[in-house]
């Protein structure tokens, strides 16, 4: 029996702008992702990936369709009500790594258990578990400043999966580092994903990395173009 | 949640030690002015109070024309006579003492000391009319008073100056030429809005009328009011008393007047009042200006950190947790700004305050309403770049370079 989907996306659109000067960015998106599953986005610019993204990370609204997360409406949920699901169900990881200056990396893994209301040593527990599951709980007073983009990124990481969420949202997470860099993080991904089973969607341009998915959607003109089987799919058959 | 955002404003305040600083300043520069000035309008106005109580409580002052000058031109309005003094004393209800004075000035010598000062003549109800002590020897005694007896009581200006050390009572010294025994030494009074009040001698009214004045006019007449009775009661009471002794007819005007001590007090605590009102309100406004710099170092703030604000929105922190976090945060900044300057102004104040001779008074409530007023600025000030922080979208914050 297939389960149901985590994320269901039936004939999403979005349109900037209104009038003579309206883009349709996404022209009905159709697209189901399971859960524990570990996905790759790919596409040209301009082909709707990133919109997806933000509408799949309930940053943003689809113009039209039905946007299902874990069977709920989203398309329907107002600006907190997204915020709240955000704060419950997803973490995200960004290209250009977005920790905040001047702040700690434990303060910054801390954040989001500030915002769900948790005690001083809950979030000192909790924070210090997710920096040690990317390999830099002995680098937990040090500033963004202090730290290499590899390290930053996985600060970055520890933040998003503190809160153990069910899905991850990485926006191009090795596009400022170099290769062996960024093949550690896809290892730290890949990882996540199959012990801890958080649900990954990745947007990269990399063919190298979006083979470390199990499934790889490719985007083109606001479609899903096609999508096929990664690499990290053999790996878990033969793992499996 | 508030203690979330509490700890959030903290660290953010932390993270910018120096622009924290220099934002609250403004704040930190108005509390410090206006709870100065305020503080110091304050013990100018009880320094006032109390030189004017030193005139006496509840005492009418009877004299010859109208207000303090002679005014316009005319006959001179005749001083009052001894007969004047035994009716308001006998006829007027609600008068605890009654007590006439007639002024003169001219040098006291001592063994070759010389002093200019004034002579007061009157008799010993003077003493319960205002609140003057003889701090050594004694008061005139009833027949010294009848008899016009050369005999003084001087105050401490005049003992000093005359007398230096030595001990004056029962020793001899010359007023305007004339011998007389110094019988007491008044109790100090202090610099006063009248200038020097120790530099007087008091003697029997009689002696000062046939030796110095030449005539037996009264030239002020001191009337205290009994506690129990209302001071503007006996006031016309003593008005309607005079006019007909002075046979006034109906709708002219008085040729005396009647003035109420309390009335100067409260006249001039008032102007002490207005001006430090005054004085604080352009105090007020470096608040004012205080507040509008917090205000623009938030906006900065909130221009600046709008990345930060998108990784918090994406993170799941709601708009309201965003607009309180920078509330908040100008709430923490003109409060602390607040605390500062009251600090300040305690400290200024106690330094000030001796050097212009006025009491040190620490008054709680105008402390507090400054703190108020100063977190109040916060809020409002602080609310506008919050409300922008707050509405910011997620996804166009996070691009924001």
């Amino acid at each position: 029996m297939v389960p149901d989907p985590i994320i269901s996306l039936r004939g999403i659109t979005k349109i900037f702008g209104s009038g003579p000067t309206a883009f349709q960015a996404l022209k009905g998106i159709d697209l189901d992702i399971a859960q524990g599953d570990f996905v790759a986005v790919m596409g040209p610019s301009g082909s709707g990936k990133s919109t997806t993204m933000n509408i799949l990370g309930c940053l943003d609204v689809p113009t039209g369709g039905e946007f299902l997360f874990k069977g709920r409406h989203v398309e329907t949920l107002d600006r907190d009500q997204r915020a709240l699901l955000r704060r419950r169900y997803l973490g995200f990881v960004f290209q250009g790594f977005n920790l905040l200056s001047r702040t700690t990396a434990l303060e910054n893994v801390e954040l989001p258990l500030l915002y769900r209301g948790e005690d001083k040593k809950t979030r000192y527990d909790m924070g210090m578990a997710a920096l040690d599951k990317v390999g830099l709980k002995d680098w937990w007073d040090h500033t963004p400043a202090e730290l290499s983009g590899g390290q930053q990124q996985r600060v970055a990481i520890a933040r998003a999966i503190v809160t153990q969420p069910d899905v991850l949202l990485a926006d191009e997470p090795t596009g400022n580092l170099d290769s062996e860099r960024s093949v550690e993080i896809m290892q730290l991904l890949t990882d996540l994903n199959q012990n801890s089973g958080i649900t990954v969607l990745m947007v990269t341009h990399e063919p190298d990395m979006a083979a470390f998915a199990h499934t790889i959607v490719h985007f083109k003109d606001g479609l899903v173009e096609r999508i096929e089987d990664g690499q990290g799919a053999a790996q878990k058959g033969m793992i499996g | 949640m508030l203690g979330t955002t509490v700890i959030l404003a903290f660290r953010a305040i932390n993270r910018h030690k120096m622009r924290s600083f220099l934002t609250t300043l403004g704040i930190i520069i108005g509390v410090a002015a206006v709870v100065t000035m305020v503080t110091l309008g304050n013990g100018a106005t009880a320094a006032v109070r109390e030189q004017i109580s030193s005139l006496g409580a509840n005492v009418l002052q009877l004299r010859p024309g109208q207000g303090f000058g002679r005014g316009g031109g005319g006959p001179r309005p005749p001083n009052f006579k001894e007969a004047d003094l035994t009716v308001i004393e006998n006829q007027l209800t609600g008068v605890r003492a009654v007590a006439p004075i007639v002024q003169s000035s001219g040098t006291a010598i001592y063994e070759g000391n010389n002093w200019s000062t004034t002579v007061y003549g009157t008799t010993s109800a003077y003493s319960q009319v205002q609140s003057w002590n003889v701090a050594e020897g004694r008061l005139f005694m009833p027949e010294e008073e009848e008899a016009g007896k050369a005999v003084c009581i001087i105050g401490n200006t005049v003992r000093t100056n005359l007398f230096q050390g030595a001990d004056p009572v029962g020793k001899r010294m010359r007023i305007k030429g004339v011998s007389c025994q110094v019988i007491g030494v008044l109790a100090t009074r202090g610099q006063g809005g009248f200038g020097d009040q120790d530099d007087v001698v008091v003697m029997p009214i009689k002696f000062v009328q046939r030796r110095f004045t030449g005539d037996r006019d009264i030239s002020q007449i001191m009337v205290a009011v009994d506690d129990a009775y209302d001071t503007s009661t006996v006031q016309s009471s003593l008005e309607e008393l005079m006019r007909e002794r002075r046979k006034i007819k109906a709708g002219a005007e008085d040729n005396f007047n009647v003035f109420d001590t309390k009335q100067i007090s409260d006249t001039l605590t008032g102007t002490t009042t207005i001006l430090t009102q005054i004085v604080a309100a352009v105090a007020a406004i470096s608040l004012l200006v205080g507040g509008i710099g917090i205000m623009n170092i938030m906006l900065v703030s909130v221009t600046e950190r709008t990345r930060e604000i998108g990784i918090r929105l994406a993170i799941g922190a709601v708009a309201r947790e965003v607009l309180m976090q920078f509330l908040v945060e100008a709430i923490v900044l003109s409060c602390m700004g607040g605390v500062i300057g009251l600090v300040i102004a305690l400290i200024a104040s106690v330094g000030i305050a001796p050097l212009m001779k006025v009491p040190f008074t620490f008054d709680p409530q105008v402390n507090l309403i400054a703190f108020l007023f100063s977190a109040a600025i916060g809020v409002v000030f602080g609310y506008f770049p919050a409300r922008r922080a707050a509405s910011l979208n997620p996804i166009d914050a996070l691009r924001h370079e």
